[in-house]
């Protein structure tokens, strides 16, 4: 079992014989001749057949990877004609009096100097391009038909590099990845292969292609950019998992992203993602999530010795706002405490952190954290579309409260002159039993609620969460807690207010037809699972 | 003969695919359309050489249209430079 690293540029995980596909440059040999008419026509008719060839490997590509990718194809016709190119070509047959083929090789090499010598990638890049043209003219003028190589089945596909035509011609039913000792991640062959979806690491190295042959049982993993030659048996069993699971997940993403999350029967509902930080934002547009439903802000806050500026956090909140371009962002105002601890805050230490001094808590004693987290809040409200969400609410007086610090705020800003937005949205987290059993009192004032179900059960059920022996008696289907998010549920609608579900319970697809059919308008889940609910909803029949 | 400047504001620049599409066009003319940055000059219908001029975002190029339908190309080309690069 041998390890080789190279750049991953399209993520999968491939298992299968090794192909070598490396036609070694073939050597071009300069040959004197006499008959310079019958070189210019050898190459006249090799351009025509060329053309052709272009023509239809364009169509295909057309298909398979559609118009911009297919479009370097098109730039080899176009190349084809280019003047200079035929110029330099039909200069050196009659110059020198020599064969086609060594006019059309040192012509392409001329060129492809040129572009090696830029100093931008992507032209360097471009030497590829003047040296497929020129190998697809050679071949076309050599008498015997090229004799593909037989391919097996399930083959990944191993060569110096591969020229974007050769990529694209490959036939694709038999191949299952491909692996380059060169190549840049610039090359088209990179570009072609991501949209094809085939794993592929390039730039192995030279040794590589040394130590393999026809044959050899080889694992690609695109995502790591690692190949395995003749791995053992617990190596194999483990990549095949990693490979199923990765199938299942694009699968998803093939059939499901830009899909409604719509029932059978048309009842809809919004999928929106969980994040901890403004990185994950990659994350929730990849799996397609309809807006965030939960962005904890306390990550700002932990692992570092003081508060975060206002302005610090303006821009956080600016980016994330940005980013999803007028979806929905719900921000939860700082929860910290409990199991989350910052030194600075210097909280004192409780007998029972859970039931104790926390989240909004916090907040409601100390107004000056609080006010510079609202201030940063609507500051970046006029960036998108903004909902702020306090945690851990147990009274009528604590959104009263939030109110009136809201109001301050926005009249500070209002007279220092900076702009926020009017259509902000307040809601709660409806995470103890007095916030759901009160649910009704507390809507008419709200816009929203969001179900975070992880408190909501170790408080219903008298559970702590992260204790492991309680596992029997922590039951999250329990009907106390149905019953409470169902009471939430219709408390909301009656007063014209939206209710999601932003805990571990959102993304629980055994629960999904039982939430729908309870009316919850959005379920909010880690991004990678958004497609997962999603393809649930679908699948559902309410009446 | 006619003649305009422009500021290349394209991330890419003048990259294969523009570059196609531009020669494509020019050769559309019967008018010699020439293409200059940093005192150096090519022929817009040649590919490889415009490629090889290397204009990159921002780069100031200089576009000299003549001949018989100068008019038109020069409307034309300046128009395809606005819209994609």
């Amino acid at each position: 079992m041998t390890n080789f690293y190279g750049k991953g540029v399209c993520g999968g995980i491939a298992l299968g014989k090794v192909y070598v596909a490396d036609r070694e440059r073939r050597h071009i040999r300069r040959i004197g001749i006499k008959d310079v008419k019958e070189q210019l026509g050898r190459f006249e008719t090799a351009k025509e057949k060329a053309r052709e060839q272009l023509s239809h490997i364009y169509e295909k590509a057309l298909i398979e990877v559609g118009e911009t990718n297919a479009e370097i194809f098109s730039i080899h016709m176009m190349m084809l004609e280019d003047e200079d190119y035929n110029e330099s070509v039909i200069n050196i047959i009659e110059t020198q009096k020599v064969n086609a083929e060594y006019a059309v090789d040192v012509t392409g090499e001329n060129f492809a100097r040129m572009f090696a010598n830029m100093d931008d990638a992507y032209m360097r890049a471009r030497q590829a391009d003047v040296r497929d043209v020129s190998q697809r003219i050679v071949s076309c003028m050599s008498e015997g038909e090229e004799k593909e190589g037989e391919m097996d089945d399930n083959v990944i596909v191993c060569a110096h590099d591969l020229s974007p035509s050769e990529t694209v011609v490959l036939d694709k039913s038999k191949v299952l990845g491909f692996v380059t000792s060169h190549g840049s991640s610039n090359s088209h062959t990179a570009i072609l292969a991501r949209n094809m979806a085939l794993p592929a690491v390039i730039g192995v190295g030279d040794k590589f292609l040394e130590s393999i042959d026809d044959g050899d049982f080889i694992i690609v993993d695109g995502y790591d950019g690692r190949i395995i030659v003749n791995p053992d048996g617990e190596t194999i069993e483990a990549y095949k998992k990693k490979r199923q699971k990765d199938l299942h997940k694009k699968e998803l993403l093939k059939n499901l992203k830009g899909k409604e999350n719509v029932t059978l029967d048309g009842r809809k509902i919004n999928i929106y993602a969980n994040i901890g930080s403004a990185e994950n934002i990659g994350d929730v547009l990849y799996n397609d999530a309809g807006g965030i439903g939960l962005f904890r802000s306390e990550f700002l806050y932990l692992e570092r010795e003081d508060f975060p500026s206002e302005q610090e956090q303006f821009e956080v909140y600016k980016t994330v706002l940005e980013s999803m371009a007028g979806k929905k962002v719900v921000i939860r105002t700082l929860d910290i405490g409990a199991d989350k601890q910052a030194e600075y805050f210097c909280l004192e230490k409780e007998e029972n952190p859970a039931l104790g001094l926390r989240a909004i808590r916090i907040c409601l004693t100390r107004p000056e954290i609080f006010k510079t987290q609202l201030r940063a809040l609507y500051r970046a409200s006029v960036y998108g579309n903004l909902a702020i969400m306090f945690p851990m609410i147990v009274n009528v007086w604590e959104i009263e409260k939030i109110f009136s610090l809201c109001e301050e705020v926005k009249k500070e800003l209002c007279e220092g002159g900076i702009r926020y937005s009017e259509n902000v949205e307040i809601g709660i987290m409806i995470e103890t039993p007095a916030s759901a059993i009160i649910s009704d009192i507390l809507a008419p004032r709200l816009d929203f609620f969001s179900i975070g179900t992880n408190d909501l059960t170790q408080y219903t059920l008298a559970c702590d969460r992260q204790n492991p022996s309680l596992e029997q008696f922590c039951d999250t289907h329990h009907t106390a807690l149905l019953r409470l998010i169902k009471y939430a549920c219709d408390s909301a609608h009656k007063n014209g207010a939206w209710v999601g579900i932003c805990g571990e319970l959102a993304s629980d697809t055994s629960l999904t037809e039982e939430f729908i059919k309870m009316g919850i308008d959005e379920l909010s889940v880690s991004p990678s699972q958004v497609l997962s609910v999603r393809e649930k909803v679908r699948s559902i029949r309410i009446e | 003969m006619k003649s305009f400047t422009y500021v290349i504001k394209d991330e890419t620049g003048i990259h294969a695919r523009p570059a196609g599409l531009l020669s494509k066009l020019a050769k559309k003319f019967s008018s010699e359309i020439m293409i200059e940055k940093d005192k150096k000059t090519v022929n817009v219908t040649r590919l490889m050489m415009l490629m090889g001029l290397g204009v990159k975002c921002g780069d100031t190029v200089t576009v000299t249209v003549t001949g018989d339908d100068e008019e038109t190309a020069f409307e034309e080309i300046s128009e395809f430079f606005k819209r994609n690069l």
